[in-house]
């Protein structure tokens, strides 16, 4: 009988396990020192330019200094406008594909809010662009919130459909079993049931939103004023940080840094709340 | 019958109205408006779906009609003589969409292998929250990076290295600027890593243990036992690479700043290139004449089309592997 | 009044006579004490598994022999958080001495599942894997000729011959696990453990296992945990009873079942409790 220790089994066998296992465990750290690398290399250039005058004043000249301010405030506008316009209708949309679409419709409207998902976001500001900029013959804040909220659309109505569905059937059935109507069960059982995950579902969007460029640049369009009405172009932080950076000035380049900086914090801060939030207790 | 018991029979038997019955199972006037509502809201979707390919449609009607299907194998994009085609796009697209799967794909099953089989649940957990930090990093920000970090780094060590080493092959002839196909290609595989990781996370976590016990009780090595699992999985992953690749088909500000932005074919690597969503950004807003918008919202159109097959098939490989588990959680 | 209802009777299969062993045990168990984190599921077993017999472990559900057998294989150093004190033999070496080749002891102690699990590739390919994986042959008709002796040993052969391409999981609930004790059997195991084998079958496929092990100890050694008593009797030369984590008796499967030395085992096998 031979002896059960190291030597006796397939030497190469067990190199090329050590070896796969090893080379996947770099994978995983290349990846978060990518992550690291550019989040400290964001502070690292941004840090320097960022002030307080910085956050309040809007674009100036080159030579002349100037801010962002006007981008911040452009930014919240399109939050604002997008998040009036797409959570209440994706919490609808994910309402509907948990609680009440079944069979033949809800199958068609599913696939179509997946679909709606994968489109690339320029595409939607092509779309918004056709439907609501070419009739108004102007760019618009408008515009842009729109664009913003088809995107949000989807990703809160695939987020809250998933959250409800996390609500036991039991709780439904104890509602329904003491003569509650289907729509009150729906609406004061289970969504506040699921309320806190689709809450945080709406935040993740946001900050997903916040990010977005590409279907701002022909519907919110930007602008180097502060913004005085919905019905004209907006500056948003994004499409600042793109103008600024594909520019020739450094100290425009500066300034899109700063304002990366600023962007992220907004960004990383929201999904790091979430995922405070959403941490198991147990 | 009694009186009293007349009430409550009526009472069980409710609204009896048609409309009312046809509405809401439960024959209750605010089940049916609710349920009128919520139908409203899911079919607005579909309304928004078909006017987006209504008006994609409608508004690249002239270009289809001046160039028919020529518009796809046209290399000339020529704004100033009124010729456009897509082929340069098509070309960018593909190739940069290519690179990044090649550099992207081993990354990220190394990552989910990694986080599934070998960490332990609390190193799991956190590390799993960073990979997908980085799907959180806009594009335009990994733009600018790929501008003043990638790009230079490129330029003066990496391209010049393989330029040495490699020359003689075509793909890595010509002159080093840092801005490229070969820089789009990696940003791309940067921002497609995280979903692609993530969705394997989810397809490796739903393979049953007894699987993993019957190899390793087989006297299967750690990684052989992995191997096993991998083919457990293998339909999901593939979905996985698939929805990462309409991902990087669509991306586009990152890839925009760092391709070149450059209406040509070319096998070098390092020449400027330019793809479908890179067009329509750079040159939308300067669009003059209608020949020309017409012609970049026609891209608009094969781009939604592009995305929307792929992902099509995407999520027919997931949802098929992940549905024993719950389903896919994630918004991609 | 107490009614006294009367035990069913147990069938004993009259055992073969042991072949002649050397007096050495193939597996011997020492002071063995198990822990899940801070819970100790076994309690200072001891206990010599003589060669090529079938040994049967029983005992109600929760007992620890399911975490017995898989001591056996170290299959439960998948598991984190378990702790294990005391000597496992096989062959006179300790299996959970530091430098053990666990890869190469779970090659020559193999296991099937109470749950079939073959993996998702043709008949054939689960079959080979094990001789695939640790290179036992180069040569193909070789391969061929192991996979037909394993699905032969384990009764398969007639019924998968012509479909060994096609995917094992077409197999019925039966096959399949006959399937899986092929694919063990494949690698030429010194011991075989079988983690209930035939909870998830019905009763025909059953019988059609419990044919199998009898007709596999003239080769291997075998351990089988059941909970079905009626089983135990039918196939396992010696028995050992589980209760709470502890062993209660070992014995041979004759006189367990007639003349118990303990009077749990008594209890427990005429159904008093569990």
């Amino acid at each position: 009988m031979t002896t059960m220790t190291y030597s006796s089994s397939d030497r190469m066998r067990r190199g090329v396990s050590t070896l796969m296992t090893t080379l996947t465990f770099l994978c995983t750290l290349l990846a978060v020192g990518a992550l690291l690398v550019i989040l400290f290399y964001i502070a690292y250039r941004g840090i320097g330019s960022l002030n307080f005058q910085f956050l309040i004043d809007r674009p100036r000249p080159v030579g002349e200094g100037g801010g962002i301010g006007n981008a911040i405030v452009g930014s919240l506008v399109l939050l604002l406008i997008s998040s009036v316009v797409g959570l209440p209708l994706g919490i609808c949309v994910g309402i509907y594909l948990s609680e009440i679409g079944r069979g033949r419709i809800g199958g068609a409207v599913r696939f179509i809010v997946d679909t709606l998902t994968g489109i690339p976001s320029i595409v939607t500001g092509v779309f918004v662009y056709a439907i609501l900029v070419l009739p108004m013959k102007h760019f618009s804040a408008m515009a842009g919130g729109v664009a913003l909220a088809l995107i949000m659309i989807p990703i809160v109505a695939r987020t809250t459909e998933e959250m409800l569905k996390l609500v036991p059937h039991s709780m439904r059935e104890g509602a329904l079993a003491l003569g509650a109507p289907q729509w009150r069960v729906i609406l004061g059982v289970v969504v506040p049931a699921a309320a806190p995950g689709i809450a945080t579902g709406a935040m993740l969007a946001i900050a997903r939103i916040s990010g977005e460029t590409a279907p701002l640049l022909f519907t919110a369009f930007g602008s180097r004023f502060f913004p005085e009405s919905l019905n004209e172009p907006i500056a948003s932080l994004t499409v600042q940080i793109y103008n600024y950076a594909i520019s020739p000035y450094d100290e425009w380049h500066a300034q899109a840094w700063a304002a990366t900086l600023v962007l992220m914090t907004l960004v990383l801060g929201i999904n790091i709340i979430v995922r405070f939030l959403t941490r198991k207790k147990f | 019958m009694s009186a009293v018991a007349q009430n409550r029979k009526l009472k069980f038997a409710g609204n009896n109205s048609t409309w009312r019955r046809v509405l809401s199972p439960t024959g209750n006037t605010g089940d049916a408006i609710f349920r009128v509502l919520m139908l409203f809201v899911a079919l607005l979707m579909v309304g928004i779906v078909v006017a987006m390919v209504f008006a994609l449609a409608t508004d690249s009607m002239l270009s289809i009609r001046q160039f028919g299907f020529g518009f796809l194998t046209s290399q000339r994009w020529d704004p100033i003589k009124g010729e456009f085609g897509a082929l340069p796009f098509v070309y960018g697209t593909i190739a940069s969409s290519l690179i990044a799967l090649l550099i992207s794909v081993p990354f990220s099953l190394g990552i989910a292998i990694f986080l599934v089989e070998q960490a332990p649940h609390y190193i799991a957990r956190p590390v799993a929250f960073l990979v997908e930090l980085l799907a959180a990093i806009p594009s335009v920000v990994y733009g600018l990076w790929g501008i003043f970090v990638l790009a230079p780094v490129l330029r003066q060590y990496v391209e010049p290295a393989l330029a040495k080493t490699l020359g003689w092959l075509p793909l890595f002839s010509g002159s080093i600027t840092g801005i490229g196909l070969l820089t789009g290609g990696i940003i791309l595989a940067i921002m497609v890593t995280p979903i692609i990781s993530a969705v394997v996370r989810d397809v490796l976590a739903a393979v049953p243990g007894s699987q993993r016990e019957a190899a390793l009780a087989l006297g299967a090595t750690k990684w052989e036992m992995i191997r096993v699992v991998l083919v457990n999985g293998a339909p999901g992953i593939a979905g996985a690479v698939i929805l990462g690749l309409g991902r990087a088909i669509g991306e586009t500000m990152a890839v925009t700043m760092v391709i070149g932005n450059r209406p040509q074919i070319s096998w070098s690597l390092f020449d400027p290139s330019y793809t479908i969503a890179s067009a329509i950004a750079n040159e939308f807003t300067e669009a003059t004449g209608d020949l020309y918008l017409s012609s970049l919202v026609e891209l608009g159109l094969i781009l939604f089309l592009v995305t929307f097959f792929v992902n099509g098939v995407a999520r027919v490989l997931v949802w098929n592997v992940t549905r024993k588990s719950g389903g896919v959680g994630r918004a991609a | 009044m107490p009614v006294e209802i009367a035990a069913p009777k147990i069938e004993v299969r009259a055992s073969t006579p042991p072949p002649e062993t050397s007096g050495k045990a193939k597996v011997a168990v020492r002071d063995l004490d198990f822990f899940y984190g801070r819970v100790q599921a076994l309690h200072n077993i001891s206990v010599e598994i003589p060669e090529r017999i079938v040994m049967a472990f029983i005992g109600p559900s929760g007992c620890g022999k399911s975490t017995f057998l898989r001591t056996l294989n170290r299959m439960n150093d998948v598991i984190p958080a378990t702790r294990v004190g005391g000597q496992v033999l096989i062959d006179d070496h300790d299996i959970y001495a530091p430098g053990t080749d666990v890869v190469e002891l779970r090659r020559r102690v193999g296991m099937v599942f109470q749950k079939s699990n073959p993996f998702p590739k043709s008949i054939f390919d689960n079959v080979a894997y094990g001789l695939r994986i640790n290179r036992v042959t180069s040569s193909n008709s070789e391969l061929a000729g192991r996979v037909e002796q394993a699905l032969k040993d384990a009764a398969l052969w007639n019924e998968v011959k012509d479909r060994l391409k096609t995917s094992a999981l077409s197999l019925s609930g039966g096959q399949q696990q006959r399937l899986c004790i092929a694919r063990a059997l494949a690698i030429r195991p010194e011991v075989l453990l079988m983690d209930e084998p035939a909870s998830a079958l019905d009763p025909i496929a059953t019988s059609k296992i419990e044919e199998l092990i009898f007709d596999l100890k003239k080769q291997y050694t075998i351990v089988i945990v059941t909970h079905n008593m009626q089983q135990a009797a039918r196939v396992s030369d010696t028995t050992a009873f589980f209760l709470l984590g502890k062993l209660i008796e070992v014995n041979s499967t004759e006189k367990m079942f007639t003349a118990p030395n303990e009077k749990l085992t008594e209890d427990y096998i005429t159904g008093r409790f569990g």
